[in-house]
């Protein structure tokens, strides 16, 4: 077992792949010779030559587009999309085209790309760079959306999705890249895609949760032990396809749901986990469904008072989970 | 990057290959013999087809009357088997000259199951036939071309000097997608030739409207790419032309943008009324450049077709059609136990 922080994580998941299979290659701005503006791809262009490393002009949809050309055509790429605030123009390219080649070819063609993208706020990136864009994505059959939050997360999925046969959109909270730490282990390991993780067992509340709350959840958890309230802390890891095996038998078992995200709130994750739950468990609930989500403004503020009303914190959940416990 | 690129190619390819110009000359008798035959059989399937929806016996169609020159030489001088080929939907000639059998074309129109595109979920002659290189994917006008240079830079990565040959109208010039394309291959030195079908109209809007340019190829000096515009209902230029753009891209020397000027014969679908955006004028004019009755009177004119050739072509055509109308109307819907087949592999 070594410690590494997430960034390292994806990095090694990307180098490892491209080692192993030179069908595998990566595109994106400035991760060549800069090693990616997070440095994702620090040493790649050495590594693997510019064929298999390429630099691209300011041009999401055609990086999109290549990729899944590519991908047609056997290739695996690999995406880089420099923060996921510009994810937008590949709209057309992913949701309009990469998720339903395998459909809409009756399966002649399918697209095995990975599109990576640094997500989420808190971290003083104002309007254009903290968003969370995973609803859009999730919303959309014929592709998988993946969300992890720690680093043997992060290697093991990206892992898999590298290898996965179908268009896998990943996406990195980009203030875990180096505020969080773990082990991963020496040996190659994967994880599969739509499996949610139970973090941490408990029978008085359920907590739903991925990405950086994950770590306030656990946080929250954990002090709330102290105060005989047990938590248990699901990651869902995974946000299409949904896991909701796990989520039913935990709130089978608990009784009590919260849904925790830094998504805005409506029509987010938590709507549909809050659907599945009412959907399966009603009569196993011993009180509403709660979420607790981004506010309803358009995108996040830069200036830090402000920035801070938009991110949940510790508090926030605790204070959530009191109330159910209390319920 | 673009000189690892060309490195790799030159590396890559037997060297016999290098600079070798045209497989055959575009005006063998032989060659031009063929090329009319398909163009012919293109279009009396697609009047068959138009006849059809007419009758409300198809469903939909955007006829490629008026394009067929520059859809079928230009298959014609690129390698079946090897070369790739994005389309739009707009290119039945393509189709006819890859080799989709009427049969095949016409499960299509009619929706019906075994159709070999899409199994019938996509408009008709939309999907893909790997098997024939031929991709055709989307309503969206352009999102074939940064797809068709992913797919070009895939032949490269993988050692191949394959090249990919990208169909779109004028209206798709306009796009981000166009120029993003155009871009990212010039850049990497990417095998791909950039075919613009302009019939002049993006459905009603005028090419005057659409650009403060008079030619899409002249955008090719801004990619530093070259750019040709040519007669599209004439054969010849459009086989060398797309010939000379293929020689290039296997050899490492990037991308092309051909601009093949045409007449759309018809109104942009079976659903358009062009009456009320062009003169009755011009759409006499429109219906008179027909390339196969242009290239026809050409091949008679010069002895290479008889008028007895001529109608065998016809005659087997039509008989082809009748059969493939037959078997279309005969053939069953697709089972709706398949509706939720392949969304994600099934492994």
């Amino acid at each position: 077992m070594k410690e590494v922080n997430v960034i390292e994580a994806v990095r090694q998941a990307m180098y490892e792949e491209m080692d192993r299979d030179q069908d595998v290659f990566i595109l994106g701005e400035d991760i060549g010779v800069r090693g990616g503006v997070f440095l994702a791809t620090d040493g790649f262009l050495e590594a693997f030559g510019a064929h298999r490393v390429i630099d691209t002009p300011i041009s999401e949809s055609a990086i999109a587009g290549v990729a899944l050309g590519a991908a047609m055509q056997g290739m695996r790429p690999i995406v880089e999309i420099e923060f996921a605030d510009f994810i937008w123009p590949v709209f057309n390219q992913i949701l309009g085209e990469a998720a339903r080649i395998r459909y809409g070819t009756n399966g002649k063609l399918h697209a095995p790309l990975v599109l990576r993208a640094p997500y989420g706020g808190g971290i003083r990136g104002g309007l254009y760079h903290s968003q969370s864009p995973e609803a859009y994505f999730a919303h959309t059959p014929g592709l998988k959306v993946v969300a992890p939050s720690t680093p043997f997360d992060a290697k093991g999925l990206l892992k898999s999705a590298i290898r996965d046969n179908d268009p896998v959109v990943f996406l990195e909270h980009k203030k875990t890249y180096r505020l969080v730490k773990g082990n991963i282990p020496k040996e190659e390991y994967t994880i599969p895609i739509g499996k949610a993780d139970v973090k941490i067992e408990g029978g008085d509340v359920t907590v739903v949760t991925y990405g950086l709350m994950l770590h306030h959840c656990v946080e929250a958890a954990r002090i709330l032990k102290d105060n005989n309230i047990d938590v248990e802390v699901i990651d869902l890891r995974t946000l299409r396809p949904i896991d909701h095996e796990t989520l039913i038998k935990s709130v089978t078992k608990t009784g009590k749901a919260l849904i925790v995200h830094e998504d805005t709130l409506a029509l987010g994750i938590g709507a549909e986990i809050s659907a599945i739950l009412s959907e399966n468990v009603f009569e196993y609930l011993d009180a509403p469904i709660k979420r607790l989500a981004g506010p309803e403004v358009p995108a996040m503020p830069f200036s830090p008072t402000l920035e801070n009303e938009f991110m949940i914190n510790s508090e926030d959940i605790i204070n959530a989970l009191k109330e159910l416990a209390e319920y | 990057m673009a000189m690892v690129f060309r490195h790799c190619i030159i590396q890559l390819m037997p060297k016999q290959k290098i600079g070798k110009v045209g497989r055959e000359k575009p005006n063998s008798s032989d060659r031009l013999l063929e090329i009319y035959s398909t163009m012919a059989r293109s279009r009396l399937l697609d009047e068959r087809v138009w006849q059809l929806n007419r009758q409300g016996r198809a469903a939909l169609v955007a006829s490629s009357q008026g394009h067929e020159a520059l859809q079928v030489a230009s298959v014609y001088a690129l390698q079946k088997g090897k070369d790739l080929f994005y389309t739009y939907y707009r290119d039945l000639a393509v189709m006819v000259a890859l080799g989709v059998t009427p049969r095949e074309i016409m499960l299509g129109y009619m929706a019906k199951s075994g159709e070999p595109m899409s199994g019938a979920r996509q408009f008709p002659t939309q999907g893909a036939m790997p098997n024939l290189g031929l991709v055709n994917l989307s309503n969206v006008v352009a999102t074939q071309l940064p797809q068709a240079v992913g797919a070009a830079l895939a032949c490269v990565q993988k050692g191949s000097d394959a090249v990919v040959a990208v169909y779109f109208g004028d209206g798709a010039s306009s796009t981000g997608d166009c120029h993003e394309a155009m871009n990212f291959a010039s850049v990497h030195k990417l095998p791909v030739i950039f075919i613009c079908e302009n019939n002049g109209y993006a459905i009603s809007v005028p090419l005057e409207k659409q650009m403060a340019v008079k030619n899409v190829s002249v955008r090719g000096d801004s990619y530093n790419m070259p750019g040709f515009t040519i007669d599209g209902t004439n054969v010849v230029e459009v086989f060398k032309t797309v010939s000379d753009a293929a020689n290039r891209a296997r050899i490492g020397e990037g991308p092309t943008l051909i601009e093949g000027m045409v007449e759309r014969n018809l109104p942009h679908t079976g659903d358009d009324d062009d009456r009320r955006y062009r003169s009755e004028d011009e759409i006499v004019k429109a219906k008179e450049k027909n390339p196969v009755r242009i290239l026809r009177e050409l091949l008679k004119k010069d002895n290479i077709l008889t008028n007895e050739v001529d109608l065998e072509i016809n005659k087997a055509a039509k008989i082809s059609i009748d059969d493939a109308t037959e078997y279309g109307e005969s053939a069953s819907y697709p089972d709706p136990d398949e509706f939720y087949d392949h969304v994600y592999s099934q492994v």
